[in-house]
């Protein structure tokens, strides 16, 4: 015991007793649920939005071959969304991740037919083209220390540039891949149960989600990544090394677009490098925050991007079968957007 | 006998400004050293070079008479020297648990660790928990909830907690007390004599002078980015030591032992 000070004498007296908050209004515990619960809100928004759609649709709705057939429209986007999930808690953003897709499916269909390569190793060298691409942001994110929304807004020009340029924006045409290499069309082989279509491109997206879960949230790499996005200091104080860390993410995330453009090739048959000028990167952004990644890093579930692809597919799907302008959608998707945005900064201040 | 840790000539600019000019430091094993200054005197400089957070442009440092080179911070933490930074170098938003073992996470045993890298969440649960009510700390409900829902005092006890837990040969306390009530700065003060009792060496910054003098076996004062003396806290009053260290009274160089 140490010599207490004359002002600490009455320290022995003083009350025990912890500052106790049993009075917690309902809407304090809604925070506090939501705070350790990032994915429950896209999940309710989904809930709520299949209900909807179906009462004003009813069994037309309903039917598993027009759930599954969600399914198969959010493949690409959210296994895209779950790269981007990967940038965005480091607190970065990819806004190349869409081209990245496209140049490693330009690649992988040239490897296929124009070169006669065998089918694994073309799509060996789509993974390497779209790793490659995501090092290269890595790069230049964490050793040239240039903020990420420049460096792939950069990337994004240029990558889309050489897709051009190397492919001369010609298709190649989905009979010359079936002849020359079905393995690239692998995902788009279904599997009916009933009136349910299950793509293997489908289930892909799934097994991806649930890997990266499993990553983020079990393992060493996966903690090291929150840290990062949440305050990147401290982390290098920690003793993790962040540079790697960031390297590494956006690595993955370019290897994880090559797994997307395999699944689109199989979801559209053919390879089209036009499909540059889609916006994909903005797509998995908008799947990303609409399930409550923050744009500020370290906060949110890879469950809620998958959610947020869900929810963009099931707006979309109910809107058209009611017959609207499907301007209402992009409006719509768009209102989400901020939702999502305003309802993370009210969870953030649960910490004040 | 022979100092722990040695640190001599250490230089350390940033652009025009020198925030170490020809530093020595001393520690010995098993003592308390307090290293105090003005403001801007380069205390921070210091400890930052020592436990590897900057990279001096000039000096050698000695850990046990092995001159280190520590590039990173987790060098120095694997050389056994553990650091509590004064911005606690958390991350808010990771569990209590998650943030003792950050950076050196421990694997579940068999193929789920080795194969599948899966965390041994119970286990450093445990373990931290286990740390904590060494502090008495657990007014901590729930070893899971993030940081950032914690007070300031409990997130100095976390930090602390893990120097503790992990420091093998010296433990760096920068401005401990600083954002603590008078009871917590109390269990602080108790848990620095605690692990000193364990044999390791405290270098302890700060500025609440009673607390120093009341903790410390000598007192580093750091002056102009150097070390101007150091003194035994039974030879010397707080109001020399302050006259010391902002240049209102010239030490008598004999003290500087």
């Amino acid at each position: 015991m140490t010599s207490v000070q004359e002002f600490e004498k009455t320290l022995d007296q003083s009350d025990k007793s912890v500052a106790s908050f049993e009075d917690r209004s309902p809407l304090r515990r809604i925070q506090h649920f939501l705070h350790s619960t990032p994915a429950a809100i896209p999940a309710i928004v989904l809930i709520f939005s299949i209900i909807v759609f179906g009462v004003l649709k009813g069994e037309r709705f309903f039917t598993a071959g027009t759930l599954t057939l969600i399914l198969q429209q959010i493949a690409v986007v959210g296994i895209l969304g779950a790269a981007q999930t990967l940038v965005i808690l480091t607190a970065g953003i990819d806004l190349s991740i869409g081209v990245i897709m496209v140049i490693s499916a330009v690649v992988m269909g040239n490897c296929a037919v124009t070169y006669g390569m065998p089918a694994p190793l073309a799509v060996a060298a789509g993974f390497v083209t779209g790793t490659l691409c995501g090092l290269l942001n890595g790069f230049l994110v964490s050793r040239m220390k240039l903020p990420p929304f420049i460096v792939t807004l950069g990337t994004w020009n240029i990558v889309m540039a050489a897709n051009f340029i190397y492919s001369a924006n010609a298709t190649i045409r989905r009979a010359d891949i079936e002849t020359a290499a079905p393995l690239l069309g692998f995902f788009g082989i279904s599997l009916k149960l009933g009136s349910a279509v299950f793509t293997l491109g489908v289930i892909m997206m799934v097994i991806t989600v649930i890997v990266l879960w499993y990553g983020l949230n079990h393992t060493a790499w996966g903690r090291h990544v929150y840290a990062v996005g949440d305050d990147p200091e401290a982390a290098e104080l920690s003793g993790i090394r962040v540079k790697k860390v960031l390297l590494g993410v956006y690595g993955l995330a370019g290897a994880i677009a090559a797994l997307a453009a395999w699944v689109s090739i199989g979801r559209n048959g053919s390879i089209s490098p036009s499909w540059a000028v889609t916006d994909y990167n903005l797509q998995a952004i908008t799947a990303a925050v609409i399930g409550g990644i923050s744009l500020f890093g370290g906060r949110g579930s890879i469950l809620g991007t998958l959610f947020g692809a869900l929810i963009v597919g099931v707006v979309s799907m109910g809107l058209n079968m009611l017959g609207a302008d499907p301007q209402w959608k992009v409006l719509l998707t768009g209102v989400l957007i901020i939702s999502a945005v305003g309802v993370d900064q009210w969870i953030r201040k649960v910490a004040g | 006998m022979e100092p722990l840790l040695t640190a001599r000539g250490i230089v350390k600019r940033y652009g025009r400004v020198t925030a170490l000019d020809q530093s020595d430091f001393d520690l010995y094993p098993g003592e308390i050293l307090a290293v105090i200054g003005d403001n801007g005197a380069g205390k921070s400089s210091l400890i930052k070079a020592i436990s590897g957070a900057i990279h001096p442009d000039e000096g050698e440092i000695r850990l046990e008479g092995q001159v280190v080179n520590f590039r990173s911070p987790l060098q120095a933490r694997e050389a056994g020297i553990e650091t509590v930074y004064q911005n606690l170098a958390l991350s808010p938003a990771l569990s209590i648990a998650d943030n003792m073992f950050l950076g050196r996470e421990i694997r579940k045993s068999g193929p789920m660790g080795s194969i599948f890298r899966m965390l041994d969440r119970p286990k450093m649960a445990k373990i931290a928990r286990d740390k904590l009510s060494e502090l008495g700390l657990m007014t901590i409900q729930n070893i899971n909830q993030a940081v950032e829902t914690l007070s300031g005092g409990q997130r100095q006890g976390v930090a602390v907690a893990r120097a503790a837990a992990f420091g093998s040969k010296v433990i760096i306390l920068d401005e401990p007390t600083a954002a603590l009530g008078v009871k917590e700065s109390r269990k602080v003060l108790e848990l620095i004599l605690d692990v000193r009792k364990r044999g390791l060496p405290i270098v302890l910054i700060s500025h609440n002078m009673p607390h120093v003098f009341e903790v410390a076996d000598r007192i580093h004062i750091h002056r102009l980015g150097k070390r101007l003396c150091v003194i035994n806290p039974k030879d010397y009053t707080m109001s020399d030591a302050v006259a010391f260290m902002t240049g209102a009274k010239v030490p008598p160089e004999a003290a500087a032992a």
